[in-house]
């Protein structure tokens, strides 16, 4: 396939595990902050080929992790309403909240249904006026512009019947987060690289000056993380400490302006709690005020409130949090693979793909 | 609006397009539906009896059914009529039998139009006519609207093993190769690309295809040495191999390069955040051979248009018995795991 073969050659990946290997000398520990990166690494056992002493750390970059308990139980207790079309992204559903989950909700009569974009959302509440249809709008800068773009279209459709529950996060204040974090490990980041095709890389580069760390922009398939994983050795090795890019096919510096524009008129930046590591100061988005009224949580506010009346309980047997930190590995957590597996996860990182503990246990890692 | 209080006649007007409650009653109307749309559409007499006779000689008996509630009911490459004729022959086949006869059972929604159930009539009929395996029996029942989605499907199917052979999922044996017939991940993305109108620009088709003539043909070949059968369905090549793996008390070795992904359901796949392995097929099979018997049943599948792309994507050890695991693109190992509940595509 086009585009995708080519960065999945096998002697051009051995290649550049040849040169890892002839580069690195010392112990260096990197975080690949995107679950779509720890997937490709642990599906395809990159993390074992590498050098003993190069240590990939797995990030928080799992939208679908790192959406808050209360978020989740706030959209249970949305769905549940009769009048309520409840739309997401399909690794939503299964996600535990404190008292079931979206799929569970659906099979006791619950109207959850799974859409590819948020414009489909939109297109539902058009269709059906006397339903009242919301989207559950999670995920980093890679989803926003989209997100964005539904908010804008219901404006201008003049649709009363649509709404978002908000839970955006965004991934520079994470990585300084993880950095001033006392038990910090980090040596070097991959970012995210479809986060920078959005963004571009301009907000990493006072991160890379500041706390003296490599950055490098990385793509998603098997030679992108190789390449990335060198670029990020070898400036490591010459003590350098830049923002680099190797995913030049995708991201350029300034990123898409149209698609920053769209954000910056549907959200605005706030502080918001990541589950598993606590409240992050700017590190999501919320909606405007002028496009307040396609809050969810604003307008079913009273389910809410009942909701958090209830509390939000995490499994007290899951270490989550300490795996979104990369201070722990799935393999550590006394759950994995025994109260805790992809049929009944305890939390959110065995449920999405783009979770670490279901990468490892996908990939039949075992301790 | 009509004056409620007017008298006005309680005899439905002849109903000619749609699926009416009635057509279930088991009278008159029903007896129409039979003779006009399911019996015209079969090309057979309508059904007097409610058994078929069927002569099998002396062998063994192979039985299966299985029932088909597809969304959408028309796909590229099929229809939940033929895609339920090949589902219960390639069932009969993975257990070495050539299928004799099936049957046709159908639980259809109040409402359904005629049309549709004469189209899936008809594509039902022409897949067993191509395949040579008639439709002898079958039932019809109307439940009322929003009691069913449209149409579910149920075929039954008998026939006879071949004499040489005994496949079974319990006979995979260490050493024996893992043999595919052709690409995978087809009808799952051909389903889901229909069912959400992704818009790829050339349309992906189902590989719904009956396979029993493949199987003959690799029985002639290989006989008994031809050990396990199985058509990877819903669940993917991936579960099918780990039920394998588990009833054999197996270990399955395959290699990532070999199992061949056309390019267009590989789009698919990355574009909605699948595994091909996990995604459903209708029209391949994976077989565990003896390795001295593996060239000719090879030969024999490359002899059939259906096991033209036949090839050799691993093979059975006695390490991790149960487990499936695959030597990625890059030399490492990974294991396989079976599909968790329904497939659920990501977000990014």
């Amino acid at each position: 396939m086009k585009y995708l073969d080519e960065y999945r050659d096998p002697v051009l990946a051995r290649r550049l595990l040849a040169d890892v290997h002839a580069t690195a000398t010392r112990p260096w520990t990197i975080m690949e902050v995107c679950g779509g990166q720890t997937h490709t690494i642990v599906r395809q056992g990159i993390d074992e080929l590498l050098p003993e002493d190069v240590r990939m750390i797995h990030g928080p970059g799992c939208p679908v992790c790192v959406t808050p308990l209360e978020t989740l139980d706030h959209a249970l207790a949305i769905a549940a309403r009769p009048e309520v079309t409840f739309t997401s992204f399909g690794d939503m559903l299964r996600v535990p909240g404190s008292r079931g989950d979206l799929l569970k909700l659906r099979a006791r009569g619950a109207d959850v249904r799974v859409v590819y974009s948020p414009l489909d959302a939109v297109r539902l509440a058009a269709a059906a006026p006397d339903r009242h249809v919301v989207f559950f709008a999670v995920g980093f800068e890679t989803t926003a512009p989209a997100n964005a773009m539904a908010v804008l279209r219901a404006h201008a459709l003049g649709l009363d019947n649509f709404s978002m529950l908000v839970s955006h996060v965004l991934v520079p204040p994470a990585i300084t987060a993880i950095l001033d974090s006392p038990d910090n490990q980090v040596q070097a980041f991959l970012a995210a690289g479809h986060v920078c095709a959005v963004m571009g890389w301009t907000q990493y580069e006072p991160i890379a000056a500041r706390y003296r760390v490599p950055i490098v922009v990385t793509g998603f398939e098997p030679l992108d993380l190789l390449e990335g994983i060198l670029l990020a050795v070898r400036q490591l090795e010459d003590g350098r400490h830049q923002v680099e890019n190797q995913y030049t096919r995708a991201v350029r510096r300034s990123g898409n302006t149209a698609a920053q524009d769209a954000v910056r008129r549907v959200f605005q930046v706030t502080t918001r709690t990541w589950r598993g590591i606590g409240p992050i100061t700017a590190g999501g988005l919320t909606l405007a005020p002028e496009f307040a009224e396609y809050d969810a949580e604003r307008r079913f506010s009273a389910a809410v409130l009942d909701t958090d009346g209830l509390g939000s309980l995490e499994n007290a047997d899951c270490i989550a949090g300490a795996i979104l930190r990369g201070t722990s590995l799935p393999t550590d957590c006394a759950a994995y693979g025994t109260t805790c597996t992809p049929r009944h996860p305890l939390g959110a990182p065995m449920v999405s793909s783009e979770g670490t503990c279901a990468a490892f246990h996908n990939a039949g890692r075992t301790r | 609006m009509t004056d409620p209080t007017a008298l006005s006649c309680p005899a439905p007007a002849a109903e000619t397009e749609r699926v009416l409650l009635g057509h279930g009653s088991g009278g008159r109307l029903m007896a129409e539906l039979l003779r006009d749309v399911i019996a015209t559409e079969l090309g057979t007499d309508p059904i007097a009896e409610d058994a078929a006779v069927v002569d099998t000689g002396t062998a063994e008996v192979v039985t299966s059914t299985d029932s088909f509630v597809v969304t959408p009911r028309f796909f590229p490459g099929g229809d939940i009529g033929s895609l339920a004729v090949h589902g219960t022959i390639n069932d009969l086949a993975m257990r070495g039998a050539r299928p004799v006869a099936l049957t046709l059972a159908y639980i259809v929604e109040e409402g359904l139009p005629l049309d549709e159930l004469r189209a899936i009539t008809a594509s039902a009929a022409r897949a067993a006519a191509t395949a040579g395996v008639p439709i002898v029996t079958g039932d019809t029942k109307v439940v009322q609207r929003g009691a069913a989605d449209g149409v579910y499907v149920t075929t039954t199917g008998i026939g006879v093993r071949h004499p040489d052979a005994t496949p079974s999922a319990a006979h995979g044996r260490p050493g024996d190769l893992v043999l595919l017939s052709g690409p995978i991940a087809l009808h799952g993305t051909a389903i889901l690309s229909a069912r959400e109108s992704l818009g790829f620009e050339s349309e992906i088709a189902s590989d719904s295809r009956p396979l029993h003539a493949l199987v003959a043909a690799m029985l002639d070949a290989g006989g008994p040495d031809v050990h396990t059968l199985r058509d990877p369905t819903r669940g993917g090549l991936a579960s099918a191999l780990n039920e394998l793996a588990e009833t054999s008390s197996i270990g399955v070795d395959i290699t990532e390069d070999a199992v061949p992904v056309p390019p267009l359901a590989a789009a698919a796949c990355e574009l909605l955040g699948l595994d091909p392995l996990h995604v459903a097929n209708e029209g391949c099979l994976v077989a565990f051979v003896a390795p001295t018997a593996a060239e000719a049943v090879l030969h024999a599948m490359h002899t059939r248009p259906e096991g033209a792309g036949a090839r050799v994507i691993g093979s059975l050890t006695d390490e991790h018995p149960g487990r499936v695991h695959m030597r990625t693109m890059l030399g490492g190992v990974r294991v396989v795991d079976m599909l968790v509940g329904e497939q659920l595509p990501r977000i990014c």
